[in-house]
């Protein structure tokens, strides 16, 4: 694995007993002693600490200030970003001539400039995208710092002890803080469907805010087994998987992430690459919908399985994109794409698992409620 | 009790073979979520895919160590397939298998070997 990069928590993550694998270049704990099901369970009941150091970190700034960078970036994201409040932060997608998904990511109105995160596999393409599309913006990739997830429904009790200050946050804040561990970037976010923040230090500073956070007893360290497992309870997507680029977000079911002002009739409608056709699909529908799928049995329907609208149909109808047991609601979960028609929850389909056809329900998303601290 | 290569132990109790998978496996396969079993009755031949394991990671497949017919299988996995990760070399075996030719059983390793072998 000599080619992979390291985050600055690669010893502590040995040192824990963790399985290291590859993934989107980076070698990333899969999972510690614990064991996926235990980690995924410990955090839905007290709290789990994620490296996500290998997410980009990217700040953008404009002589105009945030208005000017809000401005240039809404040509490149369906999102409403001029009128995000200060220290607020909304989820969006860089969108394709197509409409398609090129990356979902985190956008922070941080007072005079903006924040974003991408995901580790796109974040080279993403900051190329970025110099290109941002006219007279100053696009700074932020290589210097770490990033941690602090969830679960102890993660406020764990965090007050270090920095008081978040306790007053609510989901989707941000927050710059002065600490014992140097300047912190907390929001209130995370991707696991649990309350809890998402920590940006120096580098320097990633091990010894990882080892305060894991000395509280409520602490566990979790890998990337459960961080999907608890994304995919969450009904949240997995970029590469659940959308990409021939994935509108219409389609994607992601359509909650455009506001109004920025569809047809909106004061800033359109005006981000494909808005011809997410406009049209926001408006008429797109003839497939990213639904939750529950299967019958114990049987996970995994990633790639052919969906079929009954036991005989010869040609499929849809496929899985994501697929696994859910530990909390003890039972196997899936994600995938199927047409309008048969994107009613509670509509039968089946899928084919080794050559069997298997009965599986359209099911609401997320699987578990979110507990948000709105 | 034998071991093949593919991480499974065969126990031979009177005139059949028990086959389940070593605690080296369960611990690579992770949390074992969901177990797939054979039809007591069917025919299998060596190699022949018979059980699937499905991990918090991926799906796995068991084959038939050696010829013969599936005489019974472990029900009780069905409803509780942690068992797998919890007593693999006990209480989590698969399924038993009346062998065709008992001598395919001499081309599997004895236990040191086996240890040899994942060391």
């Amino acid at each position: 694995m000599s080619d992979l990069h390291m985050t600055p928590l690669n010893a502590l993550h040995r040192e824990l007993g963790a399985k290291m694998v590859p993934f989107a270049g980076y070698e990333m704990p899969v999972q510690y002693p614990l064991g996926v099901m235990k980690e995924h369970l410990h955090c839905r009941a007290k709290a789990g600490l994620f490296d996500v150091s290998h997410m980009g970190q990217v700040i953008l700034r404009a002589p105009g200030g945030y208005a000017a960078v809000a401005q240039a970036m809404e040509r490149l994201v369906p999102v409403d970003l001029l009128g995000l409040g200060v220290m607020r932060q909304r989820y969006g997608m860089f969108t394709n001539e197509t409409g398609g998904i090129l990356d979902d990511l985190m956008l922070a109105n941080r007072g005079d400039h903006m924040f974003v995160v991408v995901n580790a596999a796109c974040k080279a393409a993403d900051i190329a995208h970025m110099r290109t599309g941002l006219t007279g913006v100053e696009v700074t990739e932020i290589s210097d710092r770490a990033l941690l997830a602090l969830q679960g429904p102890a993660a406020e009790a764990v965090l007050v002890a270090l920095v008081p200050d978040v306790a007053a946050m609510r989901f989707m804040d941000v927050g710059i803080f002065g600490s014992e561990f140097g300047e912190l970037w907390i929001s209130r976010s995370g991707y696991t469907g649990e309350d809890g923040y998402e920590i940006s230090m120096p580098e320097t500073q990633a091990e010894p805010l990882a080892r305060a956070l894991l000395a509280h007893e409520d602490v566990e360290p979790i890998g990337l087994g459960a961080r999907d497992s608890l994304r995919l309870e969450a009904g949240l997507c997995l970029y590469g998987h659940d959308i990409d680029t021939g994935t509108t977000p219409v389609e994607a079911s992601l359509s909650w992430a455009i506001q109004k002002v920025r569809r047809s009739g909106g004061a800033r409608a359109g005006g981000f690459p494909g808005a011809e056709r997410v406009l049209s699909e926001l408006h008429e529908g797109a003839s497939r919908a990213r639904v939750g799928l529950r299967p019958e049995g114990r049987a996970p329907m995994r990633e790639g399985t052919m969906l079929f609208a009954d036991v005989e149909g010869v040609e499929p109808v849809g496929h899985v994109t994501s697929g696994a047991f859910g530990p909390s609601i003890e039972a196997p979960m899936s994600m995938g794409y199927v047409p309008q028609r048969l994107a009613a929850e509670g509509t039968e389909l089946y899928g084919e698992v080794r050559g069997k056809r298997m009965a599986v329900r359209v099911a609401r998303l997320p699987f578990t409620p979110a507990t948000f601290k709105r | 009790m034998k071991f093949t290569e593919e991480h499974e132990w065969l126990r031979v109790e009177d005139d059949v073979v028990v086959v389940g998978i070593t605690e080296h496996a369960s611990e690579q396969l992770g949390d074992v979520v969901f177990v797939d079993l054979p039809e007591v009755g069917r025919e299998v031949v060596k190699d022949d895919g018979v059980v699937v394991i499905e991990s918090v990671k991926a799906a796995s497949d068991i084959l038939a160590p050696i010829d013969g017919e599936i005489v019974e299988v472990n029900e009780a996995l069905l409803d509780d397939p942690g068992k797998v990760n919890e007593d693999p070399m006990g209480d989590a075996w698969f399924f038993k298998i009346k062998p065709a030719d008992p001598s395919q059983m001499d081309e599997y390793m004895d236990e040191a070997a086996y240890q040899a072998h994942i060391a």
